[in-house]
């Protein structure tokens, strides 16, 4: 027996509700688990509902993750929801949009959504915007300023409203099912895992409602306010495919081969080496190369990052890749792997690219291959707005990447059709030429002037180098000179470099 | 030269341009052009039609062209080709010098 209140300190001592009472303690169910998980009070019948339960108001902002691609049911299942609801004036902030989110232009027109935050737009949305369908521009921010963002509490998610493949009755949500074969998946929930993590309210929404505990789990229960069990989160074919091909371009293939060839030479091509590579026709035919020079002088990768595919895949399952990073998954063997593989690990947002987490794994790439829309002879990188101007991209993990890793080697073909990729001036700068080392096409390649050793070391290895101008002059003397896009005043879009400063605007194209 | 007939040259293909040339009574070329690099090259691709018919000496004619990125040097040729079919024309001389 003892006298609470005469414990010595006992008022100071936090986190103490008073002395035990039998009265107070609840009692206990004792159903068996399976109906238990049957009661769980997370659970709610409709999308309706849970937007009720929330709490959702006009002017609120909501979030969306991307892993669902061009596949994905979530943001317009909701959004018409919402819209029904009759809420307005919206913020959407999506991990990014795609060409199947077009349905969002009646939303926007009709006041439901009045600004809009992504890495990225295309189609008919993508078009809508550059024609001057908003007031607000849509701010464009890379896949480690928007975990930045999100992180510091300058980027406030009220509601996130994240599909995932699976998901147990209290809030255990994956990215694949490990409970049945069928249906979709799409591996890492990467930047899903952030919203959940900092968004007042998260939302999951599955067409899998699987026996608790769905471990192990993208987005723990504790994240989680709601589950909602829909027919269809997305089309499994839009979500990815099967596995990603090998090109048989051969422009992208002498691409990839001299950008093999240049990494080899570079100096950042020793044992445990880090890399990313992208899921284009060339990135994925470096990786190809790329393998045979490790095994030919046995080397070994110590971690590949990034957006995975099945190359990197089949590299860590022979064991020349030791631990992959994944922050989303681009094909199905990626996915499944997330799923089979020990060492195959989903990171969020913020651990891939943020600037304000100090160990961010981008700033641990030796190099990374990259793509462009356009690069100029600054070395700056468009990949948001194509040659007619229009909003067609993402900024992605771009500039994050660019900054981090010890060598950006951007890959692109010097021309595409009558397009040149290597212009005087980028229409959009996503990624500043500072952070650029080196520019490869098919007909040479150029390295930033503030990396004359790797020149050095290109010239040695027998590559073709030549300058970035020389790559211009070399285009245009080919397709002749573009005339340049018209613009009207009005901006559209605002580019926030990865430290959330703007780099770049983009204007409404002219008619 | 004379257009007697339709005349077709070219594919839809990428990097290529379909050219349709047809008979016209009156004086003057009418050209209709699609292009997929319309906003940048629009201009140069017409220009390019238009010298080239010019220098074989059509001067009524109507022109359907469907451009899907093509060089100059391509679109001078899908002319050459559509203006010598649609005239009948079989003396063509190659390389008789125009390459520019």
């Amino acid at each position: 027996m003892f006298d609470f209140d005469k414990i010595p300190h006992i008022n100071e001592v936090s986190a103490c509700h008073g002395a035990y009472d039998e009265n107070n303690i609840a009692e206990k169910s004792l159903v068996s688990f399976a109906e238990r998980q049957q009661e769980s009070k997370k659970v709610l019948p409709s999308i309706e509902e849970a937007i009720k339960r929330v709490g959702l108001k006009d002017g609120m902002t909501i979030s969306f993750h991307h892993h669902f691609r061009n596949g994905d049911y979530v943001v317009n299942m909701v959004m018409d929801v919402i819209a029904k609801m009759g809420f307005k004036h919206l913020t959407l902030a999506a991990s990014s949009l795609t060409d199947c989110h077009w349905p969002l232009i009646d939303h926007i027109k009709n006041g439901v959504i009045d600004h809009i935050e992504t890495s990225g737009l295309r189609g008919k949305l993508g078009d809508a915007v550059s024609h001057g369908l908003m007031d607000f521009p849509v701010i464009f921010r890379s896949h480690g300023g928007r975990a930045a963002a999100i992180e510091t509490g300058e980027l406030h998610i009220d509601v996130a409203f994240l599909g995932a493949p699976s998901c147990d009755p209290y809030g255990n949500a994956n990215g694949y099912n490990r409970d049945s074969e069928e249906g979709s998946c799409c591996g890492s929930l990467g930047y899903a895992k952030l919203d959940a993590l900092y968004a007042d309210k998260c939302i999951i929404i599955t067409d899998h409602l699987v026996s608790f505990p769905n471990t192990p789990f993208g987005i723990p229960e504790s994240q989680v306010d709601y589950v909602v069990k829909v027919d269809n989160i997305g089309d499994p074919n839009g979500i990815m495919s099967g596995a990603t091909r090998y090109t048989k371009n051969p422009k992208e293939l002498l691409i990839a081969k001299y950008a093999t060839e240049a990494i080899v030479a570079s100096g950042y091509f020793k044992n445990n080496f880090s890399m990313q590579m992208g899921s284009g026709g060339a990135s994925l035919a470096v990786a190809r190369y790329l393998r045979e020079k490790m095994i030919e002088q046995d080397i070994k990768c110590r971690f590949a990052l990034g957006g995975i595919t099945g190359q990197i895949v089949q590299m860590h399952e022979e064991g020349l890749v030791r631990k992959i990073l994944d922050v989303q998954s681009f094909d199905l063997i990626a996915a499944n792997s997330v799923k089979n593989n020990r060492f195959h690990q989903q990171i969020d947002a913020s651990y891939y690219a943020s600037y304000v987490n100090k160990g961010a794994a981008v700033n641990q790439l030796d190099f990374v291959i990259l793509s462009a829309l356009e690069v100029d002879t600054d070395f700056n990188v468009n990949v948001m707005t194509g040659s007619d101007g229009v909003i067609r991209g993402a900024v992605g993990g771009h500039p994050d990447t660019a900054a981090g890793a010890s060598m950006t080697v951007v890959v692109c073909p010097l021309l595409r059709g009558r397009i040149p990729t290597i212009c005087t001036k980028v229409n959009t700068i996503c990624t500043p030429g500072k952070t650029v080392d080196v520019v490869v096409t098919d007909q040479g390649m150029a390295v930033n002037p503030a990396r004359p050793e790797l020149k050095e070391r290109f010239i040695a290895a027998g590559l073709p180098v030549t300058t970035i101008e020389k790559l211009r002059d070399r285009a245009e003397r080919i397709v002749g000179t573009p005339e340049p896009i018209k613009y009207t005043d009005k901006i559209v879009g605002v580019l926030m470099y990865r430290d959330n400063s703007v780099i770049d605007v983009i204007r409404q194209v002219a008619d | 030269m004379e257009i007697k007939k339709t005349g077709v040259a070219g594919t839809m293909e990428s990097s290529d341009i379909i050219v349709r040339i047809e008979p016209k009574e009156t004086e003057g070329v009418e050209l209709k052009l699609e292009s997929a690099v319309m906003q940048q090259f629009g201009r140069q691709i017409e220009k390019v039609i238009r010298e080239t018919l010019g220098e074989l000496g059509v001067t009524r004619a109507y022109v359907d062209a469907v451009d899907k990125g093509a060089l100059d040097c391509t679109v001078a040729a899908r002319t050459l080709a559509a203006a010598y079919r649609a005239a009948e024309s079989t003396d063509y001389v190659w390389n008789g010098g125009r390459v520019k």
